[in-house]
């Protein structure tokens, strides 16, 4: 854990990007990492995994922080050529922390296997079977071009679980109305040091390393919003 | 076996040896058969110390090649799905110029993979060991100076494209169809995702970079800008040079047809 002590604790905190605000911007930072950055292997490697949080991660951290920086001037001098121009930039930074935060939580030292309970009962009802359900994320997620995830999501308007893909770090939610439950990367810098090229193995091998027991709290709580 | 059969299968022999003494792009303008994995114009440890044999390898015998026999296979499903398509039966050129007269079950294939076998190509093609940082010379460096001021302007609007560009993708310096025979047209720099090319927008390019994580990973890790450095060290301006007067032949053969 002491790598991740190293990286501030952050929750979530509605942000006042409003016009005339007085409450001064809250700075998004990394999530805490639950475990040791060598805690994956043999799936994913410590040098992956310390590059992909302090590097990347960390990356659209300080991007999306100086991007919604530049859109809260913009919004308060009223220029919107500028808040427009800024969007590409939001998107592609806060999509990329949104997504690596689920990522980080969607994995565990301790994951693999297969889920049970009403998670499991959805996924044999609207995939037929978990085998069905892992060949289908499986192959679309391999199948994306470039740089993008592979998502098990969860439907809101008829509550069905369904697997679709985003390009570069388009977030799921925003972009398909898909609440995320469990997200695969497959931007190359989430393999390339240990697989390189071969993308289908490290798909293949992410398995062992799910945390079920986190997808399933999302799909829960995802299910009792859906209710109210 | 007929004997006309017996020259075209010489003859396509002849061909597949004689590009291996040639630019990595040259086969695209026409049609084969089926396309090999084209060959470097130097070793896999040519491009050190700024590319890595390493990358170089997996780069070509990895990315490329798969990218060729994704190509082949979907080139060979669509014409024997369609036996009277011509489009199927042109070269790659003509097709990524024409990406929207595709079938649309066969589009997406051919857009990535025959995107990809080309892009590569052109990639090679500009760059060799050794050549220092040189500044462009000939047609291109004129041009370039023409357009955007001067070197280090073209090259510093380069850059920040290729540092700022999201996800996976090629910035280019291409230039515009050409409208006369004679004249050349302007030069003007773009980048595309994936592996879309600058060619299905109608324009002729000269130069580009790859910075797709696996042209750089193994290698900087998340430092594309160490890559982009590396890369402008390698730039060969005769080979662009080359490919802008290769471009520039085949419009004029195009003139002349017409």
């Amino acid at each position: 854990m002491l790598a991740s002590r190293l990286f501030t604790v952050a929750r979530a905190f509605p942000k006042h990007a409003a016009l005339g605000c007085l409450v001064p911007r809250l700075k998004h930072t990394l999530p805490d990492l639950c475990y040791d950055f060598n805690a994956l292997e043999p799936v994913i490697s410590a040098e992956i995994m310390k590059l992909h949080y302090t590097k990347h991660h960390a990356t659209y951290v300080n991007n999306l922080n100086i991007t919604e920086d530049k859109m809260a001037d913009a919004l308060k001098n009223g220029d919107i050529n500028t808040t427009i121009s800024l969007q590409p930039a939001l998107k592609f930074n806060g999509g990329g922390h949104l997504n690596h935060t689920i990522f980080w939580t969607n994995l565990s030292p301790s994951g693999g296997g297969e889920p049970t309970g009403d998670l499991m009962t959805a996924i044999r009802d609207d995939f037929g079977s978990f085998e069905n359900f892992k060949k289908e994320l499986s192959a679309t997620t391999i199948a994306i071009q470039g740089s993008g995830w592979g998502w098990l999501g969860f439907n809101p308007v008829n509550g069905m679980l369904k697997v679709t893909t985003c390009a570069n770090q388009d977030p799921l939610e925003p972009t398909t109305g898909l609440v995320p439950l469990l997200g695969i990367d497959v931007w190359e810098h989430a393999y390339y040091l240990q697989y390189k090229n071969v993308r289908p193995d490290y798909v293949k091998e992410i398995w062992n390393v799910i945390n079920w027991e986190n997808v399933t709290e999302r799909f829960a709580k995802a299910r009792m919003e859906k209710l109210q | 076996m007929h004997p006309v059969c017996i020259l075209l299968v010489l003859l396509s022999c002849f061909s597949v040896v004689s590009s291996g003494t040639s630019a990595p792009y040259h086969g695209i303008e026409k049609y084969a058969e089926e396309y090999p994995l084209p060959k470097l114009p130097y070793d896999y440890d040519g491009l050190e110390p700024q590319i890595d044999r390493a990358t170089v390898k997996v780069h070509h015998t990895g990315h490329h090649a798969a990218y060729t026999t994704n190509m082949n296979a979907a080139l060979k499903e669509w014409k024997n799905d369609d036996t009277s398509d011509s489009l199927s039966r042109s070269s790659l050129l003509r097709i990524l110029q024409n990406l929207q007269d595709i079938p649309v079950q066969y589009r997406t294939k051919l857009r990535n993979n025959v995107g990809g076998y080309v892009n590569h190509a052109l990639y090679w093609g500009c760059l060799s060991g050794n050549q220092g940082n040189r500044t462009p010379t000939g047609t291109v460096a004129a041009d370039i100076n023409t357009v955007f001021g001067s070197f280090s302007a073209f090259r510093e609007k380069f850059t920040a494209e290729a540092a700022s560009l999201f996800g996976s993708g090629y910035v280019w310096l291409s230039r515009q169809s050409s409208t006369s025979a004679t004249a050349k047209p302007p030069l003007v720099i773009t980048t595309s995702q994936n592996q879309d090319t600058p060619i299905s927008e109608g324009l002729r390019p000269v130069l580009v970079i790859d910075v797709w994580e696996h042209a750089y990973y193994l290698k900087h890790q998340n430092l594309r800008a160490k890559h982009i450095g590396d890369w402008w060290a390698l730039v060969d301006w005769e080979a662009v040079n080359v490919l802008d007067g290769w471009w520039a032949k085949m419009d004029v053969k195009v003139h002349e047809d017409l």
